[in-house]
């Protein structure tokens, strides 16, 4: 029963053979899907090419549905994953800042990463750009550790907050996805129309 | 530049058919590590790693970084540091697979020098990683991985991002269209 790690049922030890070979597959999906390419993942914002909003979604709603049937079987004991903590308020501008810096920068870490494997400069000076923001977030930490900390709700799912079942928001999201998915296809096709094809 | 190659001759993979896989994928990572995928996590960890080499004490001193400095392993042995290590040769396989490995370019708007292109390219970059780490991951790790597993956390961060991608847009719109 699942999950297999933190179960013992694969001994720790195979922990990075796996990360490599699940990271593997990762980066084929974001690589084949067409998010090594900064125009492709920018269009989701100017209405040209909504890949990252049909890919993303419905993998958030694929992996919700799925993990709530892998429950109801049995598969997961869903007590034993690991459940993002939630700080609101550095959450929410840790957010807004890192969807300016997706608009500013055309990547976001995991795709930048398979820019490079292709050749793409601007995502490997992106990483770099990573690499620094991160270096001054360490070192400005003092001034704003507490705002760091602050809002700490723990590690919370949606059900917890609101009492609401998981199942509903699976559908609520599956729901707005779908909605998403055909209101999105017909912005592209009016915009498409508009703006130059654009190179590599 | 041969501008007669369009977007529309890259060939890719059906976006839903990637989006069923890869929350496919995201169902299997749980399933066997009890956790999610990521990708800003491992750039934090070669920060931590390299400014130890480089500055030991002051690391060490440092309140953020030494939260990621283990006696027992460098921060470099991490769980990320592999899954993201895999990321890039997924992503080499794809190109190969598909044509794309060529040699080093720019992708960038129409109206925009390769310059200026790098220059918001870093920029963008600075901000992600500051972000990521406000929002205790990325787009990978907080927005996908965390509202796969309905944390209020994961939603928030998802919403964040591209909520505040939408309203940024309209300025930054010079280098995109």
């Amino acid at each position: 029963m699942g999950p297999l790690i933190p179960n013992g049922i694969i001994p720790a030890g195979w922990d990075f053979v796996i990360a490599i070979l699940l990271g593997i597959v990762f980066g084929f999906l974001l690589e084949a899907s067409g998010f090594s390419s900064s125009r492709n993942l920018a269009g989701v914002f100017y209405g040209y090419n909504f890949v990252v909003l049909r890919v993303f979604f419905t993998a958030v709603i694929v992996a919700m549905t799925g993990l709530l049937y892998f429950d109801y079987l049995g598969w997961i004991e869903l007590s034993k994953i690991f459940i993002l903590p939630t700080y609101l308020s550095p959450m929410i501008v840790g957010g807004i800042i890192m969807g300016l810096g997706f608009v500013i920068g055309g990547f976001c870490p995991g795709t930048s990463f398979t820019g490079i494997a292709i050749g793409k400069t601007d995502a490997l000076v992106f990483t770099i750009g990573l690499y620094i923001g991160i270096y001054l977030f360490s070192l400005g930490f003092p001034l704003y550790e507490d705002f760091y900390s602050s809002g700490n709700m723990g590690n919370v799912t949606l059900t917890d907050v609101t009492g609401i079942p998981a199942s509903w928001f699976a559908a609520a999201f599956t729901i707005i996805a779908l909605a998403a998915f055909w209101g999105t296809s017909l912005i592209e096709k009016k915009v498409q129309k508009t703006i130059k094809e654009y190179k590599f | 530049m041969n501008t007669k190659i369009s977007n529309n001759q890259e060939r890719y993979i059906n976006p839903y058919l990637g989006g069923v896989l890869l929350g496919l994928l995201v169902i299997l990572t749980v399933y066997i590590t009890g956790r999610g995928l990521g990708a800003s996590g491992a750039v934090k960890s070669a920060v931590v790693t390299t400014s130890e080499i480089i500055a030991p004490t002051e690391t060490q001193e440092n309140a953020y970084m030494s939260r990621f400095i283990s006696d027992d392993h460098s921060p470099m042995f991490t769980w990320l540091v592999f899954e993201s290590l895999g990321v890039f040769f997924g992503g080499l396989l794809s190109g190969l697979l598909f044509g794309r490995v060529r040699k080093f370019r720019i992708d960038k708007g129409p109206g925009i020098t390769n310059k200026k292109r790098l220059i918001f390219a870093l920029i963008g970059g600075i901000l992600f990683g500051i972000g990521s780490q406000f929002g205790r991951g990325c787009t990978s790790g907080a927005a996908l991985s965390g509202s796969a597993t309905f944390a209020l956390g994961g939603v928030i961060a998802m919403f964040a991002i591209f909520g505040s991608g939408y309203i940024f847009a309209w300025f930054f719109r010079k280098l995109w269209i």
